[in-house]
């Protein structure tokens, strides 16, 4: 019976049909439900690693091994894994290996709105884009065909309304494989520069038969309507043209848009009359059908900022404006997503916003909150990992010119592993003395939270090594290492005057269990919990705010009568509303 | 367009939009509809506003809607009806759970709730307007409220052939079905009376 499922799930039970050995990843959103719906199944040795490098390697050799492998991340995380992404375009695969990319169209959890298409093309590797959850899942089987076939890494690219929306898929069978026979092969794997050199000529061939077949498969197709209009489309734009045109247009749906079909794309647009290139985020296809010599509609009109959907491609087009609703939209306050009740950053930034002439260089998790209102502690974010080494370069820049101001780098625990050691490193060997502070909740939060190498689980939930931050950052060769609880104002303000006042790089590691975590066994034996809650006493109450001040969502400032009331149902008793309180007219109920 | 219906369902992170989502889109697929949901995960669902989309009919192609297109909005909370008003067809109904959650800037005194947010709605579209968490609290569980507002959503979008006690015992935890089931029955019922 057909299921209802996301492009996620879908890719995973395509994963399992295919018969794949070996997957890996790094949690990113919209990726993250690939792994941990692959995981479900035994039958596939599943990991997280520590970055979407080291993912794409495992995986890689996984295929080397003559196993059928997967790596799956966000966008982004292609930027990591890019090295070995554009080699293994020269070397191909022994087992099949499928890379399955998550953009971010309209930046839903992401910094930036990359367009991961043009890696494809960059790294001569094929590519498909499903539409929906049934094309992901059948994609994904036939992407271990034509790599194996055609010796090439094949890309997934997927978009979050892909990855997050739910279709209906028909489940199959797993098909069972024998590994592939390992050979050892220097002409293939060994990449020094004249193996590479021969190997850029088998990329070409490669890319010749590649661009035949694309012209050959059923995954580009034309759907002949009304020729007065033609679209030409791929991923969920597709399901968005159709919406707007129905049956009064033809269509050319890609699904193989690596290499992009040049003779089917010739025959369809010779044939319609006026064409249109739909598709999110930058003219990839448009470009190539304009090369090819032929007049079109697409992003002169359609905007490549943002997601799209159908409305905006009818109004954009059609330049008409769909009716709807007129209302003061500005009585609508913001609602911007906010550090939970009890969440232990809060504690952390509340006592980092005091601080003067600092600069505080942030990270990629659910701590990038912290440069919200109204803590506000936060100058920098610009991807996973540049905390410490944008701080690095920022303190020698102040250092050399006298500038007096102190650095304050800003990375969580799953963070930390996946590219700040390397960070952290810099600081040590090229000696600047900014502080680093390791916001270690105990797992990968804002993902929905993943084991990383810190937490002492496996994907799989098999215990292993529970990898000591303290003990790693001296082994880095940092000399002054603190670790303290946030959610202690006192604690965490004694480590901030001994940081501050050292003149060396040091490590504080804030260190307590996010606040919607499952608390592990080795959590319950490390850390006592929060409990009780909060109430304010009305009579000792003088409205000054600090507390509201910490941005907790438990806390609420009562206009009409100006005091304080906490929300029993959000709050956890963390107590740092109790801390900041000038007057004590915080306590604690069920102490 | 076609016979596709458009459901806009939104709340605030935390409120259950995700649960109700599916079983509403369980219960469509089960009734011979195409359906297609669309959620949005990550950063947005801490204490944010949030969103689910679920179209159905013959044949659905798009997951997602724009501005003007949707059939009905259903709010979880009384503001976020307000956010999303713009989405909804001008026709189009909006049912709305009497259940205000301040916002981060509201909490900290720097906006305001806006006043009168159920009569905007009732000035501007065809609203139903339902107390979620006053059922909720009878039943004894105040997190049945999305069940609550689902049997209403069923109500105003004439889904009542279906099978839901069916779908619903399929869908949630064995010592939470009944609540749910009766949480669903008053919500329907209760809108019945409103719309009465």
């Amino acid at each position: 019976m057909k299921k209802l499922l996301t492009g996620n799930e879908a890719v995973a039970l395509g994963a399992y049909e295919a018969g794949v050995h070996f997957a890996a990843a790094y949690p990113g959103t919209p990726s993250t439900e690939i792994l941990e719906n692959i995981a479900k199944y035994e039958e596939i040795i599943s990991e997280w690693s520590p970055n979407e490098k080291v993912a794409f390697e495992a995986a890689l050799g996984a295929s080397i091994a003559g196993a059928r492998s997967l790596a799956a991340m966000k966008h982004v995380g292609l930027n990591v894994a890019a090295d070995p992404l554009f080699t293994t375009g020269y070397t191909g695969v022994n087992g099949g290996m499928v890379l399955v990319v998550a953009d971010d169209p309209g930046l839903h959890s992401s910094q930036n709105e990359q367009d991961n298409r043009y890696y494809a093309k960059h790294a001569k590797i094929a590519m498909l884009e499903p539409s929906n959850s049934q094309e992901a899942k059948d994609m994904v089987k036939i992407a271990f065909e034509i790599s194996e076939k055609f010796d090439t890494l094949v890309m997934l690219r997927m978009t979050t309304r892909v990855c997050h929306s739910k279709s209906l898929v028909e489940p199959g069978e797993r098909k069972e494989l024998p590994l592939k026979p390992y050979v050892k092969d220097l002409t293939k794997y060994y990449v020094a520069p004249a193996v590479a050199k021969q190997l850029h000529v088998k990329v070409e061939e490669r890319l010749k038969k590649l661009e035949d077949f694309s012209n050959e498969t059923d995954l580009n197709y034309i759907e002949w309507n009304d020729r007065k209009i033609g679209v030409i489309s791929s991923g969920v734009a597709y399901e968005y043209a159709r919406e707007v045109f129905g049956q009064k247009a033809s269509y050319l749906k890609l699904g193989f848009t690596h290499p992009l079909p040049g003779k089917k794309i010739r025959e369809f647009a010779e044939k319609v009359e006026k064409l249109y290139v739909i598709e999110e985020l930058e003219p990839y296809m448009e470009e190539y059908v304009r090369a090819l010599g032929f007049d079109c509609t697409g992003k002169d009109k359609i905007p490549n900022i943002w997601e799209l959907n159908p409305e905006i491609i009818a109004s954009s087009l059609f330049e008409e404006e769909t009716p709807t609703i007129q209302y003061d939209k500005s009585l609508v306050a913001n609602r911007p997503p906010t550090l939970c009740a009890g969440c232990p950053h809060r504690g952390f930034f509340y006592g980092l916003s005091k601080r003067k002439n600092v600069m505080i260089t942030g990270d990629i998790g659910c701590y990038t909150l912290g440069g919200a209102d109204p803590l506000r502690a936060m100058d920098t974010t610009i991807c996973m990992g540049a905390s410490i080494s944008v701080g690095h370069g920022a303190k020698k820049v102040f250092d050399r010119y006298k500038k007096d101001m102190r650095v304050v780098s800003v990375i969580g625990d799953s963070t930390f592993f996946h590219t700040g050691i390397n960070s952290l490193l810099d600081v040590v060997y090229n000696k600047s003395n900014t502080i680093t502070c390791i916001l270690d909740n105990r797992v990968t939060g804002m993902t929905g939270h993943q084991d990383h190498p810190g937490t002492g689980y496996t994907l799989a939930g098999e215990e292993t090594e529970m990898i000591s931050i303290p003990d790693l950052v001296r082994a880095l060769g940092i000399k002054h290492v603190r670790t303290v609880n946030p959610l202690k104002l006192d604690q965490l303000k004694e480590a901030f005057d001994w940081a501050f006042a050292l003149d060396e790089a040091s490590v504080i590691i804030s260190k307590y269990p996010c606040v919607l975590k499952k608390w592990s066994k080795f959590d319950r034996e490390e850390f006592e919990p929060l409990e009780g809650k909060c109430e304010v006493d009305v009579e000792k109450c003088i409205g000054c705010k600090m507390c509201v001040n910490t941005g907790c969502p438990a806390l609420q400032f009562v206009k009409e009568d100006k005091k304080v009331k906490v929300d029993p149902v959000q709050c956890v008793g963390c107590e740092l509303c109790m801390q900041v309180c000038p007057t004590e007219a915080i306590y604690k109920v069920g102490d | 367009m076609t016979d596709t219906k458009s459901i806009l369902l939104v709340g605030v992170g935390g409120q259950g939009t995700i649960l109700a989502g599916n079983i509403l889109s369980t219960a469509l697929l089960e009734a011979g509809y195409d359906v297609k949901v669309s959620e949005i995960h990550g950063m947005s669902q801490r204490g944010g506003s949030v969103s689910t989309q679920i179209r159905y009919g013959k044949k659905v192609h798009s997951p997602v809607i724009g501005r003007g297109q949707s059939d009905i909005l259903i709010a979880f909370e009384a503001m976020e009806a307000l956010r999303y008003l713009e989405f909804l067809k001008p026709e189009g109904k909006v049912v709305v759970n009497d259940y205000k959650i301040p916002s981060a800037p509201i909490l900290m005194g720097k906006a305001d709730y806006p006043e009168n947010v159920i009569e905007i709605l009732k000035e501007k579209a065809s609203t139903s307007v339902i107390d979620a968490a006053k059922i909720a609290q009878e039943l004894g569980n105040m997190k049945v409220m999305n069940v609550v507002l689902l049997g209403a959503l069923a109500k105003a979008m004439d889904l009542t052939d279906i099978d839901w006690e069916g779908v619903i015992r399929n869908t949630v935890k064995k010592e939470f079905i009944d609540i749910n089931i009766e949480a669903f029955k008053r919500g329907r019922d209760k809108l019945a009376l409103a719309e009465a």
